[in-house]
Parts: structure tokens; C-alpha cells; sequence
């Protein structure tokens, strides 16, 4: 278990990191390594060129900004589950990032790198999902802006062109005072999630005025219940409540794998995004 | 051999330069061209922990990390956690005492694990030592043992600050 | 001065293993020193034909890459003769060094490359060619059986690789007449051993002295020698093996491997050492795995739940080879319902050959699957008679008074099965009191009413130990006197050195620090059996003691010549031996074992035998048999499936504790281990027999997080078949957990009336199995 033999690139800015892309032949990014490193090692990737981002000190930082938060792509996980400003900003990511691995793999592991990998379980991308997150890439034409709901092209597969590199995401705030909630299933603390739920509720005398429902590990990419949003609108929150309008998540397209079967999975996003609506009810302050 | 590169680094408070192949990761280097061969491989795919060093005070998973990339960095691996030749580490005195190791394989990645987790969490409950070991693989003790040393050194290492 | 033995001693093994400085086989570098990758099979079962390596040894930094015709020549014998003896084969299946002809499990090696390093060597194995021609395989062992499945080994007419019946009693005539007869499927399933570090050896050929030696990662060091210069052709004297520090061994790195051989003979052929590192990926795929099995069982109970009888069949997947024999499904043969009162038993016992990794012992040997059959017997004839769990069990089980208790078996040598001493209801009953298992039905109600399910389970074991005939140990006091100890059992990390010394110094002084403990070299001991079915503390530890009261008891008339003083007077203590009371009067250990090292020309004193040193090979053929129950308390969420271990207690009898801290780290890492095949570890295959759990994220193990503070309750019955009384524990917790784990699920379950019948149980499982309940979600 020994990474295969490459060429190895440490650009110091996007710009040089975009170019390296766009002219060598079958490259990888290396982000934070916690993915790729793993497919090195098993040699599941044979990459001719390896580009190290790590020397790109511009990528990294979270900020506040008008209607939300920036994160840099090269922010590890780990300065974001210490951030002040993402706890005002997007509590429901302080609390599903304390679900990626383990706090060796946190202080490695990056924000794009995970969004670039786009494991069908991955909590970040599920957060992204739930707010609506609009994600920034860069390429040899410059910045374009992809909205989340566009981002994943497939199984594993972000909407991006080979030589375009992930630089930022914005993550737009919810109210303050808005309820959230993230619920993970996994077999032990800190494994990769069978299914997580990440549930939103903006609410205006006691009744449901906006929410957001996200499920991931079920289908290819995070799915929104949208059906089950519709039904939530309007409503005062109840378990009762909940228990039917997350009934639809049992009719998501679900992957199987030799850690459950689809019908579990199913079972699982019904079971979980009403938790965490319940969670996210119960936190509207 | 392929590609290599020149790297600066510190290991244990030591300085070292080396050429280095690019592909090798970090765990290898350690233990083929530095000969700190303390620092153990148990999966070479970052679940079990025992590779984990301290690169820059912060906990890593060194087959997860490219030598290269430890350009520039300070590290500390098992070797260096004891003060000297004749005495142990507080938290190693704690692992002694409390029958927190057998075979010894995983024990450098609980170290430098812990040494990270107590020093931002002097006074952890059993819970949070466990969560904090939580991707650290351990065959032999069922991990008792070593959540016990883990509490014992916290007190251990509270009383010497407080000394 | 106080006795060591019982003692809490920390271990003398920590801090090298705390400083990052003790050297496991993959610490060794050698001068000149190349790397090995193996290249194996992608298929279950294939036929070979040609092996092409030209690209791979193109590659700079390619030495050499090796298939079973390259090494062929060196052999004198191409296969691993490793199978234990017994009558019941049907069909020899022995291991070839590499792969022959034909595949017969993913993962087998075919070909050895050695490159200037490890990277270089799996570029280079990547590369070479080897033409597979598919051919069906097989996975399950069941199917294997039936008519018409396709062959495990192409030259064979079925896939038996041995059958034979045990048992005990008119089975019939109890069932005839039997009240009640309840009948379970059970199921078992495999998992590997995984212990951190992987296997790996380094094998060093020096042509000056013709010999190898050999270090490598393995529980039995002498086994490895003689099979090794068997399939070479080598005398005793020209290999050496030598096992460093042992990063954990639970069973698999007792047998004999085909790397081991293809070692060998690389670095004889190439006159430079050669290291071989399993890394985890092969783990999966290389190292010998354990304890798929299918029980179908009867018992029969009178009206008072008193067992009449047992019988049934049981098929036990043996995997592609033999690699140690019949012993696993012996053993799960004959320890089914060993602490139990059985009147009659039958058993039909079939090992299936399938293509997968090869089955040999894991922690356990074969007595987690009899256990947990029994135990889910014992269950269900409490649900069915409406009798509480416990109960039944106590009225079944052997009690105190009738130990030593004779159970109408043999072991797989012949031997008697003789459960030599403990009290098994009054351990049992340690356990319920403490997890408060008279008032658990009202907490269960009370959270059930909070819409919790909370449920208690119990197991109980009876597990043979210290398997003999014996363990060879030396205690020597050299010219320093310094104490050396040296034994033919490795040290894995169970505190082996630790454990000889305190029974050393108890004889001999008390300092452990004056005593070196050398385990598991050929070179420093002719005999040896090696680490296995938690042997060495009743084996090694009996033998340790014989030998150092035979060094005391000349070392005291040596010292009493030199004093000129009665032995009866003497004491050792430290390095010294003085006339008690007498504190000027006293010679050193050195100073003896001088004396008796010898002076051309001049006579020894006292007419004494040369040399201060004792070998023995104390036989102790009788197992001990040690016991224990374990208690469990889990919440079930019956929503997600998810288990959590509320509260977990271990009874546990393993006679005479000699380190109270060594036998709680035993018995506690069992336990999570035992744990782990309850609701973890799950061996993955597809029916092709492809492996599809090769990695630890895959293949998982028990966490920190997910262990439960387990609860020990130490009962001391000390063992008559010893002279110090102890009964082996490294297996122990490991045996019961499942039985009570899953039993406690099924008991928070009630409500949904959810039946279990096999581990690993996973949450996906338990949810299924609460919508096909009839009571169910």
C-alpha cells in the first residue's frame, strides 16, 4: 500500500495551480489528503501529477460577508469547528462538522476537498445542500459561481471542468434564531455516515415559515425533501407533524453497499430528517 | 528511484535535511530515512490511527501525509514525548500504570493523540476521552486501560501545573 | 518477603514499548536489505497458466520475481504439511508454497517480486502477467456440500474435507422420551484477527555460515523451523527463527504461512536479506481467518427445563486449504454445553471446503460458536417454558460440589475432559447481582414506558486451556548473575516476560529487574510449541516455576558449600544468598553461578552438576478448563437498529491470578473483540468468493467509543492439574460476549417478539427483523 510513482507540484497561488491543471496530463488536486491519500496508498488513482494546494495560503479563511459566510477552499474542517463566526452564522454546520471523521482527519481534511470528492455520505456537501450554498470555482477563463442544487453531475462527481480548481464556498445565512438540526446514523463515532438528515426552520408566531430538509448517504448526492419542505409550510411544528411530511423520504433512490441495503437507507431518511426537524424545532429561538 | 525533492524539517527537536522521494508518505519517512521507526503503520488508509504524529502540535495521520508536505514543519512523534532517557512522560507513566497498552503497536498513536487532547482539554469526562480515541484502533486492551490512563494523566499532568 | 505472585506489577515490557524504541519485525533494516510485494490472485478459483515478468523485472530496482516453478528446485518438499493429525479427513489439502497451477481463494500468492524497495516492489507486481482461466468458485459452505457444486480444487470429487460424529449417551431414547424438544438454526460468521500490526518477516541468508535466519512476526517460532527446513530440505542448524516484538497475535500467526517459505528461499537465491511487510489490504485477503459455522440443533428438557438431551449437525467452513486442521470444529464440538449437565449428545460434524481464506484459530478457537449455539438453546427453553433465562440455566448448570467434574469426551489428542474446579452458578450469579438482574423487569418496563428498549442478556462459557503437552523453559544464572529466562512461547503482548519473571523472582530473589526474558528464539531453546489456546501462563508459567526452584534448590547448596552453612538456613534475596539473620555472611548469585561454571583442572564443589541452570519441559497434559459467565444490558433505538452497551459484567474463573493487571487487560480485550463479532465484524464475501471487505472502513472494528466500562468479577478456583494453579484467560472474554449481547437484544426487543439466531447483528438486521416480527414496526 504504497502511492504509485508522480510528479509532484507545490503552486504558490490559484492562478499557477489553475495553469499546472490545464496543461499536465492526468493530475490530481491534493487538498487536505484525507481521500486521496487513502486512494494513493490502495493505488485506486494512478495520477501522473499531484498538486499540492497546500502552498496556496490565499484558499484558506472563513469570513463574513453580506448575507452569509466564505469559507476558502483550503480551510481545514478543523478551523471550522473552532469558528466563532460559523456558529453565528451557520450553527448547522458547527454541528455536522464535529461528524467528520475524527479530529486527526478534521485537522487535515479541507472544505473543497471534501465538496471536490463529494462522497455521497460527506456531511459538508450536505450542509451546502441544505443552505443553498453557492460554490466558486476557478478555471483558465476565471471565476464562474455554481449554486449547490448544480453542483453534483453524478455518483462522486462534481459539476466542474477538469482544469477548474474549487476555490470558495458561500454559505447564505439563515435568521438569527432560526432552529437546525443534523442527525448522522453510523456504526461507530466518527465512520462515515450510513445516512445524515440536516433540517433548517425559520418560524413566525409558532408556525413553519421556511424549512429546509437534506438527506445524504441515501442517493449518489445529498437530496432535498422538497415535497416534505412544501408540507411543512405554514404548519406549527409537531412530531406528529414531522413523523408524515418525512414519510416521502422512503421513496428516494437509494445505493446499497456492504454496509446496508437500500430499503434501510430509505427507512433511515425518514427516520432521521424527522429527527432533526424535531432537533431544529426545538431550537427556534 | 522517482521524483524526489529536498525538504527541512523537525522531528523530536532535531533538524534534519533530506532528499526525499515525492510519493513516499510520511509515516515511511519517519521510519526509513529517519530511522524513527517508533511511529507505526497498522492500515496505510487513515483508520487506525497508529501513525498519528503531532505536525506542528496537531494531531495527524502520517500515512496520510506526503514527506514533502512536512516541509518546514516541527513534528513529534513518540520518541520525543519522554523527557529523557531515565524518566517517562506523565502520560506515559499513566499508560505504565494503568495497563494502557499490550502489544504496544497502537500505543504511540494513543500518545500523541492524548498529548494533543489533554492540552486543549485538561479535565476531560470518560466520554470525551473516548470520543478523543475514537480513531485510534486498539486489538488488545478493549481500550479500558487506556481511557484510564488518559483520566490518571490529566490528574497527573494538573497537579505538576499546579506544582 | 512478599510474594510477587497475585500482585499488581507493572509491566516490564512498557517502557520500551511507551518510548517507541522496541523493535517489531518491520523495524528491522539490514545491511543490503530488499523488499518483497507478492503478487496474489484476483479470483476465487483460477487456473494458471503462464507467469510472465519480463515488464516487472524491466523496472529498475527490480531483483527478481519468483513463481512456483523458479522455487520449485529448492524445495524438497512444495507443500505445507501444517495439518494437525485426526482420522477424520477425507481429503488432504495442503498448502503449495506459492500457488500451483491453480487459485484457489483471492488473495493467494503466485509470484514473490524483490525490489530495491517496498514502492518499487508493487510497481513492479502490478506488472507481472499472469494468465487466469476462471473457473466457478464457491463461498458458501453449505452449498459446497450439496450435490453437483462445482469443486473447490479442480482434482476433486467434493468439497468434504473431513467428517466425524461426537457425543455421548442414548440420544435417542432422551428424545423419545423428552417432554419438550426445541429446535434452532444457528449461524456464525466469520471474521479475521486484525491485530494492529500485520504479519511480516525478514528473512537473511549468510552463505559463510550457511544459514538463515529468520524473523518474523509469528506466535510459534519452532513450528515455523520445522516446516520451513522440511520444505527446504535444511538441518535444525542451518535456520534460525527468531519472533521480535510481537504487535499482536490472536491466533492467525500461529500457523505457518507460503510467504514464510518464499522468504527463505528469495534471499538464499539473491545472498541479500529480504523483508516481507503484510500490509493491511493483504491482511484481509493473506492472513487465516475464523468461525463461519451453521449449527442445526435439537434439546431436549423435561417439564422442569433440565436437559435430556442434544443433537444435531453442524457444517464448518474450513476455507480453501488445511492450514491447521480439524481442530476448530473439534473444538466447537466439544465444548458445546460444557458447563451444562447433558445426559446425551450427538453431533455430526462437517468441514466444508470453499474457496475463501484459509480457516485456522481466532481468538476463541471455535468455542464463541458452540457457546452461542448453547446459549441460544438455553434461551429459548426459558421462553418456552415460561421459565426465567437465568433459572434455567442454574438448574443445568454443573455445580460446585460436583468438581472436578468428568465430561464423557475427549479432546482432539485424546485426552480427558476433566472441568477441573470453580463454582459456575455462583459466578452466574455474581454477574445478575450486579447488573441487578432480579429488578431489571421493572427498569424495562419503566423505559419502555418512555418509549426506550432496554434489555439484559446473559452467557456462559466453559473454554479448555493451557493445551499441553508442554512449553519448554530454561532459567539460567549467568557469570553476572543476572537471571536469563528463556522459553519456546512468544510474548504478543500479553505480558508473557512480565509473567515469567514474577515466578522467577519468587524463587529466586524477587528483583525482577536482574531478569532477562528471552521468548520465541530457535536459537536459545531446542524446544517449543509456541502461543496459542491461552497456554503459556498454565504451559510456560507451570514450567518457569518447576525450573527456577531446581536453580534456587542448587544455588542454595551451592552457597551453602561456599559458606559452610545448612541450606536450610539460606535465603535469596536480590542478587545475594545469605545465612538468614546473618547479614555479613552471603555469597552473590554471580559469585555462585561462577562457582559452577567450572576451572580446568579443578573439581566442583560439592560434587555438584555443572552450570546454574535448569531447563524443563514440565508435561501438563490435562487442560484446565477455565469459566466464566458475561452479563449484558444494551438499548436498542428500534427505529435505526442502533445497539448501545449500557452495562456490561464479566464472571470470570481462571484459578490463580498471577497479575491481576495482565489478566484484566485479557480478559477485557477479549471482550471487545467478543464484542465486536456481536455487532462489528463482518467478513464479507460475494458469491463468487470475492472478499468485498478489505479495508477498515469496510471490516470494522470496535471502537473506544462503542466499548462499554466493563465490569469484572474475578472467582479464584484454583487449578489441581498445576503446580501453581492457574487456568488461561487470553481467550476468555472473547467467548461469552456474543451469547449475551445478542440475547439482550432480543430481550429489549420483547414487545416486537424480534428472534436472533446469528452475529454479527447489525442495525440494518435488527430493523428488518422488527417489521417481519409479528409484532412488528
Amino acid at each position: 500500500m504504497k502511492p504509485p510513482p508522480f510528479s509532484y507540484h507545490l503552486p504558490g497561488s490559484v492562478e499557477e495551480a489553475v495553469g499546472l491543471l490545464g496543461s499536465l496530463e492526468n493530475a490530481k488536486l491534493l487538498a487536505g489528503g484525507q481521500s486521496l491519500m487513502p486512494m494513493l496508498n490502495m493505488r485506486f488513482v494512478l495520477p501522473d501529477h499531484v498538486i499540492d494546494l497546500n502552498g496556496i495560503g490565499a484558499l484558506s479563511g472563513i469570513s463574513a460577508v453580506e448575507g452569509g459566510l466564505r469559507i476558502g477552499g483550503m480551510t481545514r474542517q478543523r478551523d471550522i469547528e473552532f469558528s466563532d463566526p460559523v456558529k453565528t452564522a451557520c450553527p448547522l454546520l458547527s454541528e455536522a462538522i464535529l461528524q467528520v471523521g475524527h479530529r486527526q482527519t478534521r485537522n487535515r481534511g479541507t472544505v473543497g476537498g471534501s465538496l471536490s470528492h463529494l462522497d455521497p455520505s460527506a456531511e459538508i456537501p450536505a450542509v451546502c445542500a441544505a443552505v443553498d450554498a453557492e460554490i466558486a470555482v476557478t478555471g483558465p477563463n476565471g471565476t464562474r459561481t455554481i449554486p449547490f442544487a448544480e453542483f453534483p453531475a453524478g455518483y462522486m462527481m462534481p459539476a466542474m471542468e477538469p482544469d477548474e480548481l474549487l476555490v470558495s464556498v458561500f454559505l447564505p445565512s439563515w435568521k438569527p434564531g432560526h432552529g437546525y438540526g443534523f442527525e448522522e446514523f453510523a456504526r461507530r463515532h466518527g465512520d462515515f455516515a450510513i445516512v445524515s438528515a440536516a433540517a433548517l426552520i425559520e418560524a413566525e408566531g409558532g408556525r413553519i415559515k421556511r424549512a429546509s430538509v437534506t438527506v445524504s448517504g441515501v442517493g449518489p448526492a445529498p437530496v432535498r425533501l422538497r415535497e416534505t419542505e412544501r408540507a411543512l409550510a405554514g404548519q406549527a411544528g409537531s412530531e406528529e407533524l414531522f413523523r408524515s411530511a418525512c414519510e416521502s423520504a422512503r421513496g428516494i433512490e437509494a445505493l446499497e453497499d456492504v454496509h446496508a441495503p437500500a430499503s434501510y437507507r430509505q427507512h433511515l431518511a425518514a427516520v432521521l430528517s424527522r429527527r432533526a426537524l424535531v432537533k431544529a424545532w426545538s431550537r427556534i429561538g | 528511484m522517482g521524483e524526489t525533492r529536498k525538504i527541512a524539517l523537525t522531528v523530536n527537536g532535531k533538524r534534519y535535511a533530506e532528499e526525499v522521494e515525492v510519493r513516499m508518505h510520511l509515516g515511511d519517512f519517519l521510519r526509513q530515512q529517519l530511522g524513527l521507526t517508533g511511529t507505526h503503520l497498522g492500515c496505510e488508509h487513515g483508520v487506525c490511527g497508529a501513525c498519528t504524529v503531532l505536525v506542528d502540535g496537531v494531531s495527524a495521520r502520517s500515512c496520510l501525509m506526503l514527506a514533502v508536505q512536512a516541509d518546514g514543519r516541527e513534528l513529534l512523534t513518540v520518541e520525543g514525548i519522554a523527557p529523557n532517557e531515565e524518566e517517562l512522560h506523565p502520560l506515559q507513566e499513566a499508560f505504565r500504570d494503568n495497563h494502557g497498552l499490550q502489544c504496544g503497536f497502537c500505543t504511540p498513536g494513543m500518545l500523541t493523540t492524548l498529548i494533543e487532547f489533554l492540552g486543549d482539554n485538561p479535565d476531560p469526562t470518560e466520554r470525551e476521552v473516548r470520543e478523543a480515541i475514537s480513531g485510534n484502533l486498539c486489538r488488545c486492551t478493549g481500550y479500558q486501560g487506556i481511557v484510564a490512563a488518559a483520566l490518571d494523566a490529566a490528574q497527573r499532568l494538573k497537579a505538576l501545573k499546579q506544582a | 518477603m512478599a510474594e510477587l505472585f497475585g500482585s499488581r506489577i507493572a509491566r516490564l515490557e512498557d517502557p520500551a514499548l511507551l518510548r517507541g524504541v522496541a523493535r517489531y519485525v518491520d523495524d528491522i533494516s539490514l545491511p543490503g536489505m530488499l523488499h518483497a510485494a507478492f503478487v496474489r490472485s484476483p479470483f476465487g478459483h483460477a487456473r494458471i497458466g503462464s507467469v510472465d515478468a519480463s515488464a516487472a523485472l524491466a523496472l529498475e530496482g527490480v531483483h527478481a520475481v519468483y513463481a512456483m516453478d523458479d522455487i520449485r528446485p529448492h524445495l524438497v518438499n512444495e507443500r505445507l504439511v501444517v495439518g494437525l493429525p485426526s482420522p477424520s479427513y477425507r481429503q488432504n489439502r495442503d498448502r503449495p508454497a506459492l500457488a500451483d497451477g491453480e487459485v484457489v481463494y483471492v488473495g493467494e500468492p503466485v509470484a514473490v517480486v524483490v525490489a530495491d524497495s517496498r514502492y518499487l516492489a508493487e510497481d513492479a507486481a502490478a506488472l507481472v502477467d499472469v494468465e487466469y482461466d476462471p473457473l466457478p468458485a464457491v463461498a458458501d459452505c453449505r452449498a459446497a456440500l450439496e450435490d453437483g457444486a462445482p469443486p473447490v480444487h479442480l482434482d476433486a470429487k467434493h468439497n468434504l474435507l473431513a467428517e466425524f460424529d461426537m457425543g455421548f449417551g442414548d440420544v435417542a431414547a432422551a428424545f423419545a422420551r423428552a417432554p419438550h424438544v426445541f429446535r434452532e438454526s444457528i449461524w456464525i460468521h466469520r471474521g479475521g484477527s486484525h491485530s494492529i500490526e500485520c504479519r511480516g518477516g525478514v528473512a537473511a541468508y549468510e552463505a559463510a555460515e550457511d544459514l538463515i535466519t529468520y524473523r518474523v512476526s509469528t506466535q510459534m517460532p519452532h513450528s515455523a523451523l520445522r516446516t520451513i527446513c522440511e520444505m527446504l530440505g535444511r538441518d535444525e542448524n542451518q535456520l534460525r527463527v527468531v519472533a521480535p516484538e510481537i504487535g499482536g497475535g490472536f491466533g492467525p500467526k500461529l500457523v505457518v504461512y507460503p510467504e514464510d517459505v518464499t522468504l527463505c528461499i528469495a534471499t538464499m537465491k539473491l545472498g541479500r536479506p529480504v523483508k516481507w511487510i503484510e500490509d493491511r489490504r493483504e491482511h484481509f485477503v493473506a492472513t487465516t481467518q475464523e468461525r463461519d459455522q451453521y449449527w442445526e440443533v435439537e434439546i431436549a428438557v423435561d417439564g422442569e427445563a433440565k436437559i435430556l438431551g442434544i443433537r444435531g449437525a453442524m457444517i464448518h467452513d474450513h476455507g480453501a486449504y488445511t492450514a491447521r486442521g480439524v481442530n476448530l470444529a473439534y473444538n466447537s464440538g466439544e465444548s458445546l454445553g460444557l458447563a451444562y449437565n447433558v445426559p446425551a449428545y450427538a453431533l455430526n460434524i462437517r468441514l466444508a471446503l470453499t474457496n475463501k481464506m484459509p480457516v485456522t484459530p481466532v481468538r476463541g478457537a471455535g468455542h464463541p460458536q458452540a457457546t452461542f449455539t448453547m446459549e441460544r438453546l438455553m434461551d429459548r427453553v426459558g421462553r418456552e417454558l415460561g421459565i426465567d433465562r437465568a433459572e434455567v440455566r442454574r438448574r443445568n448448570l454443573i455445580p460446585g460440589a460436583d468438581m472436578p467434574y468428568e465430561k464423557p469426551l475427549k479432546t482432539r489428542g485424546g485426552m480427558g475432559v476433566l472441568l477441573d474446579s470453580g463454582d459456575y452458578p455462583a459466578c452466574q450469579q455474581s454477574v445478575m447481582d450486579r447488573l441487578g438482574w432480579a429488578d431489571f423487569a421493572a427498569r424495562q418496563d419503566a423505559a419502555r414506558a418512555e418509549g426506550r428498549y432496554i434489555g439484559i442478556g446473559l452467557g456462559n462459557y466453559v473454554k479448555g486451556t493451557g493445551r499441553g503437552p508442554f512449553e519448554a523453559v530454561t532459567v539460567r544464572i549467568g557469570p553476572s548473575g543476572r537471571i536469563h529466562v528463556y522459553t519456546g512461547g512468544v510474548a504478543i503482548g500479553q505480558g508473557t516476560r512480565t509473567m515469567l519473571a514474577t515466578l522467577v523472582a519468587d524463587q529466586l530473589g524477587g528483583d525482577m529487574a536482574n531478569i532477562t526474558v528471552t521468548a520465541g528464539d530457535t536459537a536459545t531453546i531446542s524446544l517449543g510449541i509456541g502461543t496459542s489456546n491461552s497456554r503459556l501462563a498454565v504451559q510456560a508459567g507451570s514450567t518457569a516455576h518447576a525450573a527456577a526452584i531446581k536453580v534456587r534448590e542448587k544455588a542454595l547448596k551451592v552457597a551453602a558449600h561456599m559458606l559452610e552453612a545448612s541450606e536450610d538456613d539460606l535465603e535469596i534475596v536480590g542478587s545475594e544468598i545469605r545465612v538468614k539473620g546473618v547479614t555479613d555472611m552471603k555469597v552473590t548469585l554471580s559469585q555462585v553461578a561462577n562457582a559452577v561454571a567450572g576451572t580446568p583442572g579443578y573439581a566442583l564443589p560439592g560434587g555438584i552438576e555443572p552450570g546454574m541452570e535448569a531447563e524443563e519441559h514440565l508435561v501438563l497434559d490435562v487442560m484446565p478448563y477455565a469459566s466464566g459467565t458475561a452479563g449484558a444490558v444494551v438499548e436498542v433505538d428500534a427505529e435505526t437498529g442502533a445497539v448501545r452497551i449500557l452495562e456490561y459484567a464479566l464472571g470470570h474463573d481462571s484459578g490463580r491470578i498471577i497479575n491481576p493487571l495482565i489478566v484484566d487487560g485479557q480478559v477485557l480485550g477479549g471482550t471487545a473483540h467478543g464484542i465486536g463479532n456481536a455487532l462489528y465484524e463482518w467478513m464479507g464475501y460475494d458469491a463468487d468468493a470475492n472478499p468485498v471487505t478489505t479495508n477498515l472502513a469496510e471490516y470494522l472494528l470496535v471502537g473506544a467509543a462503542e466499548m462499554p466500562n466493563v465490569q469484572i468479577l474475578h472467582h479464584e478456583s484454583p487449578s489441581p492439574l498445576n503446580p501453581i494453579g492457574v487456568k488461561g484467560v487470553g481467550e476468555c472474554g472473547v467467548v461469552p460476549a456474543p451469547s449475551a449481547i445478542i440475547s439482550a437484544i432480543e430481550d429489549a426487543l420483547t414487545p416486537f417478539g424480534v428472534r436472533l439466531a446469528g452475529t454479527p447483528v447489525t442495525p440494518a438486521q435488527i430493523v428488518a427483523a422488527i417489521r417481519a416480527a409479528p409484532a412488528g414496526g
